[in-house]
């Protein structure tokens, strides 16, 4: 063999043989490091469409919250509306990092129930934020508002404030098949003591969950229906949109709306707004990622169903019904 | 150099007798009768006065109007009739910038986003600062991202539906950051001037619906009266035979899509008047609605065939289907279903009149 | 190496309506026309052929404006031109009709006829508002229909309701109109049917008439002798002769475009003064 060729295979194993100690050293050392402070490690977040306020709020408060502790993040977003696609995608990515936990925010409910098992077969603790899974033991545990009772109660404060008066309603929704949307406007029916189909329900039309398509949805209504006194509205933009119509149309109609924005407030202290029931993002960003930090740290798991608060809001308190007034909405609120 | 300058055009009249080398030819003459060019077939002829593109899409909306009518009363009352021409004006003017591009061939996926751009800078400026500055610095957001697609389009070639695809995206997100995503209510008067004007009973017309109209119809003298219209038209129909002609495609096409820029600012201003605050989530798929109206009211997508009166037609067609389904009682996925068969009637429509066109032209290389 | 041709200027005729003397063009290594003669009598029909390759498309670029030899002089009227672009040869009174016809088929016969230099209003109306007179240019393109003996249906017609025929004698019609020097057809009759075939060439023979040379690349011999006053023969980059179809037959014209026979073989009808014998 020739001279130089023996070298270069002798320098091979010298350097093999470095790696495999260092290598050995530092897996030794790797326990002692971590145990020395609090549990450090990599937790995965998932969210939805950032850009709209109350995401970007619920997430923000998990990364915080996350970064407080000392954990390492890693953030993975679906920015359009039902895209399963990229948060499975992002949830793999998690587990081959080596995540111990995860919050995540299901873009859809069924869709997200393999990646979350996978998940949880390799040992990490899975939580769901905002919405839940189908079904909700999919995860560990669940941490949102109870959008069904948020309905329910701004239902009953309209059917209470209404009082006597017949009531012609209009629905203005967001697409029935999210589970949110469903559960607010089966809420309001509920609390309002209405079934579907009533013929107190004037018309119903579905809206983007924004400012403009809440004020087409509504004029077109009151076009059709000019005795509307009363609507729900999926959340506050839309509600928002809806008064434009119902000023220009110089009516008098009872708004009601869900969501606790700090613009949403405001509505209500200027009057646009007659009710609203507070979400509260930033508790639930800071409920979930400590329940996933006590599952990793102190080995307990967490479970079941955590509401993270519903509070109607409301200036004109109804009997019957337990308020909070704008005031205090205000320094509760979140989002601008 | 192009129009006007060989104007009359030297020998664009009967020749000097001095010039002949032969016999000139009688046009009366039976030989001559005899050896001019035959005529194309009837039904060729036919199909072609029926292309008018507007003729189809004005019986749509008719048909919707009267459908409507019938089933719920309160579709064409006066009220109801101002709400639809209220409600049109966003897309409406929207839709004529992207009339524009797609009488070039083109295509404009960005033009919801440049509009809801105009409106976010107007509106954050305008909340700490002159309404005045705030509309023209919006105005100028909605010109300078326009003319960057031309630009991008035009001069480099880009294919349109990538460039806007691009742009779209780039420019949402960018709207969201300048905003912070939060919107802003107007207060100016100025900036919300369209959504108010005078009002007749239930009737109102707004200054909005008027400027709508006008716009439409300067633009429309634009493409039927002036040199730079039968060039738009031209290069729709074959940029090599335009080019070869002497028109300057490249620089028609910019600014083609510089001029749309000037109507999505349009279409901001209006969006102002409608809903007097500045949402960066508002309008998100105003980009198909615009391509719709365009598409339904007869504008072929391939370009060099339509116009801006069909799109004011397409634009109510798409407004009065969503307000009587409502009215309705109907799903609001009825709608979508029965837009999109419309959409596909149209440009069935316009494959089937544009057949002859692609046939006869021969290739284009 | 390269052969630069000096041009002679003993060897320019004047009276000519164009003449071109010892274009060269090179791309790279290859030689597309190398010391190219040209010359086209006032009035006349003057067909070039060539077999594919032989560099026609080449000399009639240069004429045209297309392209920018690398050498030699081109005369239009007695005038050294220099053409920068086909802009250039278009203002100078030459017109192309290309083989793609270069028509915009939904337009009418009117707006393609105008196309580029479309006619605007007298006035506040014309350059302010810039609005076109269409009527006027309805007007003059009906009479220039009519001069030029094409029957249409109607001056508003779209292109794509004519037939293959009528749109070649609308694309004819525009560069006679414009063209007040020369118009230059490239192979005119190529798609054609025999009896539209027929038709385009009285056209052309119409627009000789009315005082404009014609240059027509055509690969159809039967109808090069019928309508050519002579006939270029091109062959490899170069003019290899020119010939009356009174004099030579097409066999010998074929001959010498395939290089079966050598150009000395025929009876020269070229105009200029010859150069240096060929090598």
């Amino acid at each position: 063999m020739p001279r130089s060729e023996n070298t270069k295979s002798r320098r091979t194993a010298l350097g093999a043989g470095c790696a495999i100690a260092l290598t050995g050293v530092c897996a030794a050392l790797t326990p002692g490091a971590v145990q020395a402070q609090e549990k450090k490690f990599l937790i995965g977040i998932v969210e939805l469409q950032l850009a709209n306020p109350f995401f970007g709020r619920l997430e923000k408060s998990a990364v915080d919250t996350a970064r407080k502790h000392g954990l390492d993040v890693m953030t993975a977003e679906a920015s359009t509306a039902g895209d399963s696609a990229t948060q499975i995608a992002a949830i793999e990515n998690m587990i081959n990092r080596g995540v111990k936990g995860i919050t995540l925010d299901p873009a859809n409910s069924t869709a997200l129930v393999p990646i979350v098992k996978k998940a949880r077969d390799a040992g990490i603790v899975v939580v769901t934020t905002n919405t839940s899974l189908a079904p909700m033991t999919a995860a560990d545990a669940t941490y949102e508002t109870d959008n069904l009772q948020a309905g329910v109660l701004i239902g009953e404060w309209a059917k209470a404030a209404m009082g006597s008066k017949p009531a012609h309603i209009a629905m203005l929704d967001y697409d029935l098949s999210n589970k949110t949307a469903r559960a607010r406007h089966d809420g309001f029916l509920k609390g309002f003591g209405v079934a579907e189909g009533d013929p107190q329900i004037s018309g119903t039309a579905l809206t983007l969950g924004n400012v403009e398509t809440g004020q087409t949805a509504m004029e077109n209504l009151l076009s059709a229906h000019a005795d509307i006194n009363v609507i729900y509205t999926i959340n506050e933009p839309a509600a928002q949109g809806a008064f434009f119509a119902i000023k220009k149309a110089r009516r008098d109609v009872l708004v009601t709306s869900i969501d606790g924005s700090c613009s949403g407030v405001r509505s209500i202290a200027d009057g646009t707004i007659g009710a609203t029931v507070m979400q509260f993002p930033i508790r639930m960003g800071e409920m979930a990622v400590d329940a996933v930090i006590k599952a990793v740290g102190d080995d307990v798991k967490p479970s079941g169903f955590h509401n993270t608060g519903t509070v109607l809001i409301a200036d004109h308190p109804v009997a019957g019904a337990e308020s909070k007034d704008s005031r205090w909405g205000l320094e509760n609120c979140w989002g601008e | 150099m192009g129009t006007g300058e060989l104007l009359g055009g030297v020998r664009m009249r009967a020749p000097e007798p001095a010039a002949a080398t032969g016999p000139r030819p009688d046009p009366n003459d039976a030989a001559a009768a005899a050896a001019a060019v035959t005529l194309a077939s009837p039904r060729r002829q036919a199909l072609s006065l029926l292309a008018y593109p507007i003729t189809g899409p004005l019986f749509a909306l008719i048909c919707i109007f009267v459908v409507f009518s019938l089933t719920t009363s309160t579709f064409m009352n006066a009220g109801n009739v101002s709400l639809i021409a209220q409600q049109s004006v966003v897309i409406g003017t929207l839709a004529l910038g992207q009339t524009l591009i797609i009488l070039v061939s083109g295509i404009d996926l960005a033009d919801g986003a440049i509009m809801v751009l105009g409106t976010v800078v107007a509106g954050s400026i305008a909340s700490h600062g002159d309404a005045a500055l705030a509309m023209v610095l919006g105005f100028a957001a909605c010109v300078v991202v326009s003319s960057i697609n031309g630009l991008v389009i035009a001069r480099f070639r880009l294919p349109p539906f990538i460039a806007t695809l691009g742009m779209f995206t780039i420019i949402a997100a960018a709207a969201r950051l300048y905003s912070r995503s939060q919107s802003f209510p107007i207060a100016s008067d100025l900036l919300s001037v369209l959504g108010s004007g005078p009002e007749f009973g239930t009737v109102t017309v707004t200054y909005g619906t008027t400027a709508w109209a006008a716009l439409t119809l300067v633009l429309g003298y634009a493409l039927n009266e002036t040199g730079w219209g039968v060039h738009v038209y031209a290069i729709g129909n074959s940029p090599i035979a335009a080019r070869l002609n002497g028109v300057n495609v490249t620089r028609v096409v910019f600014s083609v899509y510089a001029l749309a820029g000037v109507f999505y600012a349009f279409a901001a201003w209006q969006a102002l008047g409608r809903t007097p605050i500045a949402d960066p989530s508002g309008y998100q798929i105003a980009n198909l609605d615009s391509i719709t109206a365009v598409v339904i009211g007869g504008t072929s997508l391939f370009g060099g065939r339509g116009g801006v009166a069909g799109t004011f037609i397409g634009t109510l067609i798409v407004v009065a289907l969503k307000n009587g389904l409502t009215q309705a009682g109907i799903d609001s996925l009825y709608q979508q279903i029965a837009t999109g068969v419309l959409v596909m009637l149209a440009v069935g429509a316009d494959q089937y009149l544009g057949r002859g066109h692609r046939l006869g032209q021969g290739h284009q290389a | 190496m390269t052969q630069v041709f000096a041009v002679d200027p003993s060897r320019q005729m004047p009276g000519l309506a164009m003449q071109a003397i010892g274009l060269t063009k090179h791309y790279g290594h290859v030689v597309a026309m190398e010391g190219a003669d040209f010359d086209l009598a006032r009035g006349e029909i003057l067909a070039v052929v060539g077999d594919n390759g032989a560099g026609k498309s080449t000399l009639i670029k240069a004429l045209a404006g297309a392209l920018t030899p690398d050498s030699g002089q081109v005369w239009l009227d007695g005038e050294p031109v220099r053409f920068a672009s086909p802009l250039d040869a278009r203002l100078a009174g030459i017109e192309t009709v290309y083989q793609e016809l270069a028509v915009a088929a939904q337009l009418d016969i009117t707006q393609n006829m105008f196309l580029g230099r479309e006619l605007r209003k007298p006035g506040v109306l014309g350059s302010v508002l810039r609005q076109l007179d269409k009527k006027r240019m309805r007007k003059q393109a009906a009479e220039q229909m009519h001069n030029l003996g094409i029957r249409v249906q109607s001056i508003r017609q779209a292109i794509e309701t004519l037939s293959g025929g009528q749109r070649q004698a609308v694309a004819v019609a525009r560069a006679a109109a414009w063209g007040r020097k020369v118009v230059i057809l490239d192979e005119p009759t190529a798609s054609l049917g025999v009896r539209e075939t027929h038709q385009v060439l009285d056209l052309i023979h119409r627009v000789r008439e009315h005082g404009i040379s014609v240059v027509l690349i055509s690969h159809s011999m039967p109808e090069v002798f019928a309508i050519a006053d002579r006939i270029h023969i091109h062959r490899l980059g170069r003019r290899a002769a020119v010939v009356s179809p009174k004099t030579t037959v097409m066999s010998d014209v074929v001959a010498v475009m395939t290089g079966a026979l050598p150009p000395q073989a025929v009876v020269s009808a070229a105009l200029a003064p010859a150069g240096a014998p060929d090598l």
